[in-house]
């Protein structure tokens, strides 16, 4: 390669500020080479160096008696017992979806993927937390289909399920959709593989995919704003089905023994990997750029080490074992490339044609990248937040406010999205999306049963960022407590807009700390995660939207809980909480009288938040989620589901939507064996249960119908239990308040509505567009 | 008696089929490598679903041609039973074992699905113990069965439809057609009748925890037809 000038512009190109220059060169004691300027760039973006937020995330606790591995390596670990594990973590790939939302989701999970079977994990699940701008825009359901395209054919040709997820459809996503992806895998602890070059001597070895020019520059792409602007080269394109090939070599390859230490190239392609595991070992690394495959001709030293180009492994193989490795490689059809040796100098050195074009000292470089404080500032529009009235103005028809809501795209039936999804793959779902606020797999071969659920209210968030955060771990562990599992521990990924904005920082600052006090308080650890920052374009920020992935395990006796009604006759609850009033609702946003408005906002495109964020009781949230389990484990109750959007009379419909999936008739028969749930909408119908609901005296009928305030659930029981349900709330100091009864063929809340529940399928199976 | 899965490269659904053979029917099941042959002693060979090749170029176009297929060929020839579900069927209308092709769904997206399916005919040796109306999922992108009219009228004729979709009471209606196949055709098998390929998985309708078992009634037709051999 030519010897470029670097000239301050250059080095602005290349996102590094002038100070962070300065570092650079004295780290290198010498100007650096285009190429190593170019490894100091994507290493040193937000994307990959955390370098705004690493500060603020240590306020996340960490620990736990089953957390085997935190943050730091390519995934968290927990331990399930049985001498098994599961490792799981959320990405997100918001920029590169903006732009080409197909290949940006696809290599989105394909990328999250690789850090979970990486660490020698199989990839038992999927879910994925999406957020749209107005559904009722050509421009955006392009995107939503796209997006939802990529992560089924990438995710179904990996044969990996995907099971939950969320999507919301709010105006400030406009600009910046978010795609968000988790995986979850599950591995036994002795195949467990960390990222280290370890062992000076041993080889360096690249398999999957070869190397092309595709992606250059993503991470930097990604740490800044306003993905129209920028170079479309920058999305990267994938190929699931060498995703599924390096998926089984990398887990025959880890339990062969073969390897000592093994990363993905995801950002920042080959020289993350290298550099991180270099790092993480405190050895060093020389490659050789001749020996890598590549896929395009003429590539330069720069190009091949800032390359994206997805499907590709690089794993650290005693020479004694690299037969055993070539072996495994090539029966899989992923290639065997030697690219270099493990050193003892601690530094990065890359070959090219016969020169040195790079020299790093690999743990400076990737551990000792930049940190800052941003300037946090109070933003000044939580002053300004328009006040939802109390008592709130009723709706014309109480019937009509329910269905719009039910219609909802936020609220209504996902089953459009869902059903492109391969969601039984593996055959261990035992709790399919839309079936239960939380997915349920079993673990075959032994007793267990894990629950995963991924929640992210940003309006609440947007309100109240310290109160928001607080509220989606708290929905988030919630959610797995409906199905009846505890909670064990979380990934979250954190989409903000520009950190450089004091507003924004102080915003990430709040959400944070009231994550970590609800991680605290619920005993949730989080054990890795992802940070995504410049999600904004124009001045127009996406709300904070801190997005959080729970599991749960539920241990034998399996009692698996579901929201839907099982007999007539059973006894409705309301437990937990007040319902306060209706800001940060979104029937506050469909109805405002109270801005002059006499008819609703069409359910597509509602109208502008209104406050305040609910009050937020940690302890109560936390006795609310011990009572629900504890009520489960004595049999007592036999569905749950708690109050979100919508609030409660959304709850109460949505358990009659899904009600008639709890029996299952046995084998044989005319109609075969089993039958799950409101399958296809229409057929299930007949055998749907309604309810007979007592509306109390209440000072605003809105509110206690729709409001969202928190840590509430619906449960049901069969009437002799009533009595011993009501002493356990009680032991638990939970309110529990008698709402009514299942039965009949309506949702009838006495003197309010009266609905048919199919008129509520109906609503509520309406796609969005 | 004894049951071979081919992996492809690609497949998906092997070790669940494995799982459903083993564990649920306790049939000892043999997981074949694409480069190599089956066992010449399996009684019951299964093209599991999946993205063999990724579905390049087309849905089991590649699969196809891979070494164990002559395998599976010959012993299909010997009258072997041999079942494919989905991607497996998918290469056995590429390899011409069935007559017919698969194309794209109709509603041109991805379905994961519960259906339910008519058994046409309740005395092939996979279907002897189903009962009239089945149910299993579905989880496909091109599964819109296709045969033109005299294919199709030979089908009838020699009744090589065997499944069906219909509704929950058994009725073949356009409504219960997830995909747009011809007829509704969910699954059919060859004249010499040992050889059945079906979009629908039963391997994942073969337990209660999973919705329902009549998948297990299925590979239990399978192994009892093998036993009165």
């Amino acid at each position: 390669m030519p010897k470029i000038e670097i000239t301050p512009e250059l080095v602005e190109q290349h996102g590094l500020t002038p100070q962070e220059y300065q570092t650079l060169l004295e780290i290198l004691g010498r100007e650096p080479t285009l190429t190593e300027l170019g490894i100091f760039s994507v290493m040193w973006s937000e994307h990959c160096s955390y370098k705004c937020s690493k500060r603020t995330l240590k306020y996340l606790p960490t620990k736990g008696a089953n957390v085997l591995v935190g943050p730091g390596e390519n995934a968290g670990v927990i331990d399930i017992g049985h001498g098994l594990a599961v490792a799981f973590k959320i990405e997100s790939h918001n920029h590169p979806s903006a732009i080409e939302p197909y290949n940006g989701a696809a290599t989105g999970v394909g990328g999250i993927l690789r850090d979970i079977f990486t660490m020698g994990a199989r990839p038992i699940a999927m879910l994925n937390p999406l957020r749209f701008g107005r559904i009722a825009d050509p421009h955006m359901q392009w995107l939503v289909g796209g997006v939802i395209a990529g992560i089924a054919d990438y995710g179904n040709c990996v044969g990996v399920p995907t099971i939950a997820g969320d999507i919301y459809f709010q105006d400030c996503y406009e600009q910046n959709i978010l795609v968000n992806v988790m995986c979850v895998g599950l591995m036994t602890h002795d195949h467990l593989m960390l990222a280290r070059a370890q062992g000076p001597g041993n080889l360096v070895v690249y398999y999957g995919s070869p190397t092309g020019r595709d992606g250059i520059h993503g991470a930097t792409f990604a740490s800044k704003e306003d993905p129209h602007s920028q170079q479309r080269s920058a999305v990267q394109v994938g190929d699931p089905f060498m995703g599924k090939k390096i998926i089984e070599a990398t887990l025959e390859l880890i339990a062969s023994g073969a390897a000592v230490g093994i990363q993905d190239m995801g950002a920042a392609g080959l020289t993350c990997s290298s550099c991180e595991m270099a790092s993480r070992a405190g050895t060093g690394v020389e490659i050789d750029l001749d020996l890598v495959p590549q896929r395009a001709e003429g590539m330069n030293s720069y190009e091949i080490m800032l390359s994206e180009s997805q499907e590709r492994m690089l794993a650290v193989i005693p020479r004694e074992k690299i037969e055993t490795a070539r072996e495994i490689l090539e029966r899989w059809e992923v290639g065997c490339h030697v690219l270099g040796e493990v050193k003892n100098d601690g530094l990065l050195r890359v070959k090219h044609r016969g020169e040195v074009v790079a020299e790093i000292p690999a743990v400076k470089i990737a551990d000792q990248s930049p940190q800052y404080s941003p300037a946090a500032k109070r933003p000044a529009y939580l002053d300004e937040l328009p006040v939802a009235p109390v008592p709130y103005p009723a709706p014309p028809d109480w019937g009509e406010a329910l269905v719009r809501l039910l219609r909802c795209p936020t609220i209504s039936s996902k089953r459009w999205v869902y059903s492109q999804y391969d969601h039984m793959i593996q055959t261990a779902t035992v709790v399919r999306p839309g079936d239960g606020d939380a997915a349920v797999l079993r673990v075959k071969k032994t007793p267990v049963h894990l629950a995963l659920t991924v929640d992210g209210n940003s309006t609440m968030c947007y309100l109240d960022p310290e109160t928001g955060g607080q509220m989606v771990v708290a929905e988030a562990a919630r959610n797995v407590v409906m199905v009846g599992a505890e909670p064990l521990g979380l990934t979250n990924c954190l989409n903000f807009g520009n950190p450089r904005k004091p507003e924004v920082f102080w915003t990430f600052e709040k959400c944070v700390r009231g994550m970590a006090e609800a991680c605290r308080v619920l005993q949730t650890p989080v054990t890795g995660g992802n940070v995504s920052f410049y999600n904004e374009s124009k001045g127009l920020a996406v709300f904070p939207t801190p997005v959080v992935g729970m599991v749960g395990r539920i241990a034998p006796p399996l009692r698996l809980l579901t929201p839907g009604w099982k007999n007539a006759g059973d006894r409705i609850f309301l437990a937990g909480g007040d319902e306060q009033h209706l800001g940060g609702s979104i029937f506050a946003q469909l109805w405002q009288p109270q801005q002059g408005r006499d008819s609703f906002y069409d359910e597509r495109e509602p109208g502008p938040v209104v406050g305040p964020c609910p009050k937020f009781d940690l302890n109560l949230e936390h006795a609310l989620q011990q009572f629900t389990l504890e009520a489960n484990r004595r049999g007592l109750i036999n569905a749950a589901h708690d109050l979100s959007e919508g609030g409660l009379a959304v709850a109460l419909a949505e358990c009659c939507i899904k009600s008639g999936s709890g029996t299952r008739e046995a084998g044989g028969g005319k109609s075969g064996g089993g039958k799950w749930g409101a399958g296809g909408g229409k057929s299930g119908e007949g055998e749907l249960l309604g309810v007979r609901i007592t509306a109390p005296q209440v000072k605003c009928p809105a509110t206690w119908l729709f409001s969202e305030a928190p840590s509430r659930a619906l449960v049901a029981c069969e009437p002799g239990k009533a009595l011993e349900l009501s002493a356990l709330a009680q032991a638990f100091g939970v309110l529990l308040v008698a709402l009514g009864e299942v039965g009949g063929d309506r949702l009838a809340i006495g003197g309010l509505l009266e609905l048919k529940v199919g008129e509520l399928v109906r609503a509520y199976e309406t796609p969005p567009f | 008696m004894k049951a071979a899965v081919v992996v492809f490269p690609g497949a998906n659904c092997d070790e669940d089929t494995r799982w459903a053979l083993e564990q649920v029917c306790g049939v000892p099941t043999q997981m074949v490598w694409y480069r190599e042959p089956v066992p010449e002693d399996a009684d019951l060979i299964l093209l599991p679903g999946g993205f063999s090749y990724g579905d390049y170029l087309r849905a089991g176009a590649l699969a196809r041609f891979a070494p164990a297929m002559e395998s599976v060929r010959q012993a299909a020839e010997r009258g072997r039973l041999v079942l494919g579900i989905c991607n497996g069927f998918q290469i056995l209308v590429e390899a011409h074992l069935l007559p017919g092709v698969l194309l794209r769904n109709a509603c041109l997206q991805f379905l994961c699905k519960d259906v339910w399916m008519k058994t046409v005919r309740t005395d092939t040796p996979f279907t002897r113990g189903l009962p009239e109306v089945v149910q299993m999922p579905i989880a496909h992108g091109m599964g819109n069965y296709f045969i033109d009219p005299d294919g199709l009228k030979a089908l009838q004729d020699n009744g090589q439809i065997v499944f069906q979709y219909c509704d929950r009471a058994g009725r073949v209606t356009p409504e219960a057609n997830p995909n747009g196949s011809v007829a509704n055709i969910a699954g059919i098998i060859n004249r010499a009748g040992n050889v059945l390929g079906m979009m629908p998985h039963p391997e994942r309708a073969s337990e209660d925890a999973l919705g329902s078992h009549d998948g297990r009634l299925l590979f239990e037709s399978a192994i009892e037809a093998l036993a009165r051999v």
